[in-house]
């Protein structure tokens, strides 16, 4: 591991009040409100004896995989919507990215997005379907539009739901019976997260991105570091991100198995959403501003666990095996199962190197990929298009490697267009395609075949996640748009 | 929901860890809007061949497990993506029961929505019930939420911490939207001091 994290401890606020702390202090430290606290509050509906809090859900996402059972449940058990207004619907997992003025070839896909459409005209939902002009991956319209401000409580059927914690909006993935939940009374019973504070101090170095930092996260605290908690991302790096960089970030929130991740709203969260269609304006700015600037954590709120690190220390990262957390530094290697003292990460690796045909201590600039995919509500934001255009212009796709670029929305889209990124992409042997989750989950025609390697920019690198037995490395855009020029890694630091 | 009830069953042990829901359904079958017929597909990459039969080295595929209702299983079990399709798949096949180390946040939920028992023990507890099912495959165990506590004939029994509120409703079959809109009168009440305090969210 290149990237030198410094794991911290974990604080228990009960032992710290009593070990550290004098009892006048320890009421102080009690007042104190992590942001994820005070979002919890402030949402808090009912907390009775026995039963799961109760908390308000301000904004509902939608897309055609997880919903139709649950409009399928209102149905039978004769229930409405509460709140249409409180919900924005789209289709993008099943949608093709290329000829999309033809039927949908796949009957069964097919039918899902008619059953989409028919669910949210028949409960007044607003919808983004596949001919409308707003339409794209949900995690990329949804901030587009504005429809998710900091301090709300977001849910949507999708464990990138995540994303969105990126305006210092509560903001999580449900199953389809919390869908059908909330659509029903507008709250979800839920147990409260521990806290789990991020510090990412020092600079980036320009080529590394939020997605290296998201993979060198995970790769240190694992997928499963963050299960139980909701992370807030905190420190200098952070705070250098755009929107679109926090965005990154957040959505991967979710892959170190934490509920949601958080990053505190400041003026770039306020820039950002000024005179978007759902953001506020007049005299309801200005009374949303006030709250949205009382809304960082406290100076001193304790959190659960801390963890920090170095920006500066963060190389491209580029994922290995078949789980996140098999990650590495661009200039390292595969590593080596004997490398992993516990025993069930050596069998993990042994089993990843068989599924990705790898050896151990191959050299990651040595794997020559396939396939370069970029796109995903991970990253198919406008800035990426614009970093990978970048590193292509002037190159050409490596011979035998299939490059496609897959805006996340045909706003980003028609953005890239008018900067004149599509012709980079395209003169370079790029195909440049509609918006859609794509290759990010392959249910859309969009796939590796067997054995088939991709530089991907998505967010999973599981088993078959993007095609039976194809093997995916998880990368960010800069890095797959090299290593379509070259058809295998690169070091872009050495370029 | 069917109410859980105290039973004697197959386990069926997959000693893999981080299994994630890409695996037990594969997004291929994502795409019905019916929330039944998911069991036949559960596994699929890794329980059928490419030919569509069954891969004699899938464990789920030994005889000896055949109508197993308990699944014991390596660490983080179910991460990955939100599908609820991951618990109607296993519900399907037949499983009600599932014991591991750890659950990925949202499956976790997601099975106790779907009349499973999702239970947690610690690593000593998952090896020695791990040893006992290799040493003697088709082994039965008896499962009882009522009092929490599993039993096997090796006497690698163990008793389990649940929550209250969720055990209530695996045991009673209860619908969890009936039993939030006994509240009603507080969601409303809720909403329209929602609405005083953020109007530019109502605007």
């Amino acid at each position: 591991m290149l990237c030198i994290i410094r794991y911290a401890l974990l604080i228990d606020p009960v032992t710290r009040h009593t070990l550290d702390v004098e009892p006048v202090k320890a009421l102080e430290f009690a007042m104190k409100k992590t942001m994820y606290e005070k979002i919890w509050d402030s949402h808090l509906v009912v907390d009775a004896a026995g039963q799961a809090p109760l908390i308000y859900v301000d904004r509902h996402l939608m897309h055609e995989v997880t919903s139709p059972q649950a409009f399928e449940g209102l149905r039978l058990a004769g229930r409405k919507v509460r709140n249409p207004h409180s919900i924005l619907a789209t289709m993008d997992h099943c949608v093709p990215t290329k000829n999309r003025d033809l039927p949908i070839a796949d009957p069964i896909a097919k039918k899902q997005i008619e059953v989409m459409a028919e669910n949210c005209l028949e409960n007044g939902l607003n919808l983004y379907d596949m001919k409308n002009p707003n339409n794209g991956v949900i995690h990329v319209v949804v901030p587009e539009h504005g429809f998710v401000h900091p301090g709300m409580v977001v849910v949507c059927g999708d464990s990138h739901t995540a994303t969105h914690g990126a305006f210092g909006a509560l903001a999580f993935g449900i199953g389809t019976s919390e869908v059908e939940h909330v659509m029903a009374t507008q709250t979800l019973p839920q147990k409260k997260s521990k806290t789990m504070l991020i510090q990412v101090d020092g600079r980036l170095s320009k080529y590394s991105s939020a997605k290296d930092i998201a993979l060198a996260i995970i790769g240190k605290i694992g997928t499963a570091g963050g299960t139980g908690y909701v992370i807030e991302y905190a420190g200098e790096a952070i705070r250098a991100l755009s929107m679109e960089g926090r965005m990154t970030l957040c959505n991967m929130a979710i892959e170190a198995g934490a509920r949601a991740g958080l990053v505190a709203p400041d003026e770039k969260t306020y820039e950002y959403l000024k005179g978007r269609e759902f953001a506020p304006s007049g005299n309801n700015w200005d009374l949303a501003l006030a709250y949205w600037k009382s809304l960082p954590s406290d100076e001193g709120a304790v959190f659960d666990a801390v963890i920090t690190l170095d920006a500066a220390d963060i190389a491209p990262q580029v994922s290995w095996g078949t789980s996140p957390e098999q990650v590495v530094g661009v200039n390292g290697a595969v590593p080596a199962p004997e490398s992993f003292e516990n025993e069930s990460k050596r069998k993990a690796c042994e089993s990843a190197l068989a599924y990705m045909g790898l050896a151990p201590n191959t050299k990651i600039t040595d794997i020559p990929i396939d396939l370069v995919f970029i796109g995903s509500c991970t990253n198919g934001r406008i800035e990426d298009f614009r970093i990978a255009a970048e590193m292509t212009k002037g190159t050409k796709v490596a011979e035998g490697v299939k490059a496609i670029a897959v805006p996340g929305s045909y706003h980003v889209k028609h953005q890239a267009e008018d900067e004149g990124l599509d012709k980079i992409f395209i003169e370079a042997g790029w195909e440049w395609r509609d918006p859609g989750c794509s290759m990010c989950l392959a249910m859309n025609g969009d796939e590796l075949t067997k054995g088939q390697r991709s530089a991907s920019t998505s967010n999973r690198n599981f088993e078959g996640r993007q095609g039976k037995g194809g093997r995916t490395h998880l990368v960010s855009p800069a890095m797959a748009a090299a290593a379509a020029a070259a058809g295998h890694f690169v070091d872009i630091r050495t370029l | 929901m069917e109410p859980y009830k105290k039973h004697e069953s197959i386990a069926a042990l997959m000693n893999r860890s981080n299994v994630d829901t890409d695996q037990i359904i594969p997004k291929q079958f994502l795409k019905r809007v019916e929330r039944s017929g998911f069991g036949v597909h559960l596994f699929h990459d890794w329980r059928f061949n490419d030919d569509g039969s069954d891969n004699p080295e899938f464990e789920l595929n030994k005889p000896a497990f055949k109508g197993a209702k308990i699944l014991v299983a390596g660490d983080n079990f179910g991460c990955g993506s939100s599908r609820e399709h991951a618990p109607w798949a296993i519900a399907d096949y037949g499983f009600n029961t599932i014991i591991s180390t750890s659950y990925a946040d949202i499956f976790y939920n997601n099975c106790f929505k779907n009349g499973i028992l999702a239970i947690k023990v610690d690593k000593n507890q998952l090896d020695r019930l791990m040893t006992e099912i290799t040493a003697n495959e088709g082994v039965r165990f008896i499962v009882d939420l009522e009092n929490q506590q599993v039993t096997t004939p090796a006497g690698n029994g163990f008793s389990f911490d649940i929550d209250p509120f969720r055990k209530g409703n695996l045991l009673s079959g209860l619908d969890d939207i009936g039993l939030t809109l006994k509240h009603v009168d507080k969601i409303d009440e809720y909403e329209q001091q929602h609405k005083q305090n953020y109007p530019w969210l109502w605007a």
